[in-house]
């Protein structure tokens, strides 16, 4: 009698391991990076390297601190992904120490104290970029100015000075380098009582907005939604949360603009600038923390479009997908509840 | 005929493994262990130990829901004993072990030349004699799934699972004798329409029905392929898929007019009937890494895997696991020496490259991945969590029943839970919890019951005290049918109520952790 070791059904060899969506997840950014990069220089691939770096940091204290064994869990790359989303919200000049307090706020607050991977009912990303957010708002508006590569102006050490610390060089000023995001001017000149065609005729800061609704932005936006697509094809996300998004972005923005276009932005700027279209195809989509059911998807998506806008308009942010987002994870639960499909045969009576 | 779709469901091919190989027969291993298994209820043996028995001789009658079991070769009931079985739902049973005499005699029904005359008793009292149960896998009593009549007739050629290839031989080498079968399911039950269904995969399969078919037509037949797509076979997809109509939950397919049978089923009802044979073999498919002669066999019932996989040519070197049924809904055997019974279809023999590696667990990441493939349209990770969590009102808020344990959301989840063994779990300790309570409801009725009796003691008791009689027959008080029911509803209301000042305790402690 030959003995074997039993095991529950099926018997088949593993499709895919959480490491892989993981790793999926990250290839899909590098398109988005690619342009980040060159509008925005290496600082950018410099923050990505710190958040990561600290993510694993306490991602790694945490699992000792919970008891829990280094491998497989620090190798299932969610840390490094929380940290490549955080350090894609932040300006590329941000000193250390944001990426080290936000990633204390993502990894240990949001993520191990609500019970690590797969618990948290936040995304740990978006909680860390809203702690340093609130807590820095100086330094997250230091945008500069999208550019192409060779226009520049600091070289890479001056860079590293910057971010090991927090102070440009002598022969720089941060009012030089940054530029008011898109979104920060028709928020502050609107405030101001000029009109939209007015602020994007004014020849200096008219330039911003470049052809699609910001200059730069846009296309770094159009990098992250070809890596979208490589999500979808990879079926690690879902098309309803980006579908639903985008789909209620241009919806509900339409017809303001078409009522009245000296107050409403055009729809085209809502998507391209700012976090929308990241958060279409990375953020809001995370399962973790959005709705499990495919209704849920779609009004979750829906949700987080709707309070962008809202808090874009009479908010006293620029940009509110980051706390769309994490409103609308607190739905999430009450939107998987209300929305249980119909099960097969549920629903109908068997004497016809 | 329009093909439907089915909701969920996964590609697997290029998984499958059973090659259309000739059906080999196996021979009859020296000791048969015929297991004496029934679906509810247990099957008793008819024959004694020492007694000789011949090859499609009755050795036992079922008690409750089963099907007759038959010897399956001529020798000795040397023993009746407790053995492993391959059976998803039991681990033993007792099984009648047969020393063969190496003659293999038949003892043979007599035939019905003339079925398509016969009465439908007949016929149906002959599948009852023969013990012919369902081939597909659940191995249900065909007569009594015939007993009612169905417009419907759907015989189920749609395998499906990876590594199973058995159905596939069959119609391919015995296409006659499934067409015939069909033939005579679909009188049984006087189905207007009968559907022969294949995957659009198996052409050699489809053209050797065709041709039965255009040989031996009868009315209301027809064939149709179906999409390669797991699990096709099931029976409420496969209905789904031919009728555009789900089954309704909690209701058979014959409540909407639709018999389900396997075509290996189809095959062996028409040998009962125009041959006289009882069911003692059927064919396997034997599959794995390393295998000098995989393929499909015709195995006598209880004959151990061990005697099967010598014939087959042994087993390979490192076997990882060994596995009764297909690669998705197969049982993990934990030794050789288990005989095949009449629903194993398949035996699977997967070495570290065909199976999950041992890697540990990781949580759930909410993916969704299972909720597409689904095919039961249920939220397998929702399930999972408030299992998990011991939350049996969830679990049934969100239709644990339902499932059918197919296994397409464990092979998709990139965490690697044992998805389908947690829902087995689930059932399980729902209905545990529902005998509970019926259990506690009726001491409860007891209870009301009897402090009626008493209170009606009492009352006389006193009556007689005031009146200062004794009539001697009222002494015993009559419980009325009105005072039973009175009895139960206020049970019930007593039960309510203290179910509803927990549920408001819960409530309150929620609402204090909140604030």
């Amino acid at each position: 009698m030959t003995t074997f070791a039993i095991a529950p059904a099926p018997h088949l060899p593993a499709r895919t391991t959480v490491r892989r969506v993981m790793g999926d997840v990250l290839i899909a950014l590098v398109p988005g990076v690619v342009a980040q990069v060159w509008y925005f220089g290496f600082g950018v691939l410099a923050q990505i390297a710190l958040a990561i770096f600290f993510a694993l940091i306490f991602e790694s204290a945490m699992l000792r601190l919970r008891g829990q064994t280094q491998r497989p869990w620090i190798g299932d790359l969610s840390a490094p992904v929380t940290g490549a989303l955080f350090a894609l919200c932040v300006p590329a000049w941000s000193p250390w120490w944001i990426s080290c307090i936000a990633m204390f706020a993502a990894i240990v607050f949001a993520k191990h104290l609500y019970g690590g991977l797969g618990k948290n009912i936040f995304n740990p990303a978006m909680v860390g970029y809203l702690v340093v957010l609130l807590a820095f708002p100086l330094a997250l508006a230091r945008w500069p100015a999208p550019a192409p590569p060779t226009a520049h102006a600091p070289g890479f050490g001056d860079l590293l000075q910057t971010i090991f610390s927090g102070h440009l060089p002598a022969s720089q000023n941060f009012d030089a380098l940054s530029q008011a995001t898109p979104l920060d001017t028709v928020k502050i000149e609107a405030a101001r009582g000029y009109t939209l065609a007015e602020i994007r005729g004014n020849p200096v800061s008219g330039q911003i907005f470049g052809d699609l609704g910001s200059n730069g932005w846009e296309w770094i936006a159009n990098w992250y939604a070809v890596g979208g697509l490589y999500l979808l094809w990879r079926r690690v996300i879902h098309w309803h949360v980006p579908v639903a998004l985008l789909g209620t972005t241009i919806l509900l923005t339409v017809p303001a603009w078409i009522i009245d276009p000296d107050v409403n932005p055009l729809p085209l700027q809502h998507v391209f600038s700012g976090g929308l279209m990241l958060a279409a195809f990375f953020i809001a989509t995370d399962p973790v923390t959005g709705a499990a059911t495919p209704r849920g998807r779609l009004i979750f998506g829906a949700g987080v479009a709707a309070l962008t806008l809202a808090i874009r308009r009479w908010g006293a942010y620029p940009d509110g997908v980051a706390f769309a987002v994490l409103l609308m994870n607190c739905c999430a639960p009450l939107l998987d509840r209300i929305t249980i499909p119909r099960a097969y045969g549920y629903g109908l009576s068997c004497d016809e | 005929m329009r093909i439907h779709r089915f909701h969920g469901g996964l590609k697997l091919q290029g998984r499958y493994g059973a090659a259309p190989a000739p059906i080999r027969d196996c021979p009859p291993p020296p000791r048969l262990y015929v297991p004496l298994l029934a679906r509810e209820g247990k099957i008793e043996p008819i024959v004694a130990i020492g007694a000789r028995v011949l090859r499609g001789q009755c050795i036992g009658e079922p008690r409750g829901i089963g099907a007759r079991v038959h010897a399956g070769t001529s020798g000795t009931v040397i023993a009746i004993e407790q053995r492993d079985v391959a059976s998803s739902k039991f681990v033993h049973a007792s099984c009648m072990v047969i020393e063969a005499d190496g003659q293999d005699h038949w003892q043979r029904s007599p035939a019905i030349d003339d079925w398509r005359n016969a009465s439908r008793e007949t016929l149906l009292a002959r599948l009852h004699d023969a013990g012919i149960v369902g081939l597909g896998g659940a191995a249900f009593p065909v007569d009594i799934k015939l007993a009612a009549p169905a417009e419907t007739l759907i015989l189920n050629g749609a395998e499906c699972e990876p590594g199973i290839g058995c159905d596939r031989a069959l119609m391919i080498e015995r296409a006659r004798e499934v067409v015939q079968g069909a033939a005579l399911l679909a009188r049984i039950v006087g189905a207007r329409q009968t559907i022969i269904v294949l995957e659009d995969s198996l052409q050699d399969a489809h053209a050797a029905m065709e041709s039965a078919l255009r040989l031996h037509p009868f009315e209301g037949a027809a064939l149709a392929q179906v999409p390669t797509r797991y699990p096709q076979g099931g029976e409420r997809q496969l209905i789904q898929t031919l009728t555009g109509r789900e089954v309704p939950a909690h209701c058979l397919p014959r409540e909407i007019g639709v018999l389900c049978q396997n075509v290996g089923t189809a095959a062996a009802a028409w040998r009962a009937v125009a041959h006289g044979e009882a069911l003692t073999s059927r064919i396997v498919s034997i599959n794995g890494a390393g295998l000098t002669h995989p393929g499909n066999y015709e195995v006598r019932i209880g004959t151990p895997i061990a005697w099967l996989l010598e014939q087959v040519g042994g087993f390979p070197p490192r076997v990882a696991r060994l596995v009764a049924g297909g690669a998705m809904m197969g049982v993990a055997l934990p030794h050789d020496d288990i005989p095949i019974d009449a629903g194993c279809n398949g035996i699977q023999v997967l070495d570290e490259s065909m199976i999950k590696p041992p890697a540990p667990e990781m949580p759930c990441i909410r993916c969704g991945e299972c909720v597409r493939v689904c095919p039961a349209q249920l939220l397998p990770q929702q399930l999972f969590a408030n299992l998990m969590r011991d939350d049996s009102p969830r679990v049934q808020l969100h239709k644990l029943d339902a499932c059918i344990e197919c296994g397409c959301c464990a092979t998709v989840c990139p965490s690697q839970i044992p998805l389908v063994a947690w829902y087995r779990w689930g059932k399980l300790q729902l209905r545990e919890q529902t005998k509970a309570r019926e259990l506690s409801q009726a001491s409860r009725v007891r209870f009301e019951i009897r402090n009626v009796r008493l209170q009606r003691e009492r009352e006389e008791r006193i009556a007689q005290r005031t009146s200062g009689e004794l009539p001697a027959e009222s002494r015993v008080a009559t419980i009325t049918k009105s005072d039973v029911l009175a009895a139960i509803a206020r049970s019930r209301a007593r039960r309510d109520a203290q179910r509803r000042s927990q549920r408001d305790r819960q409530n309150s402690d929620g609402d204090g952790e909140g604030q």
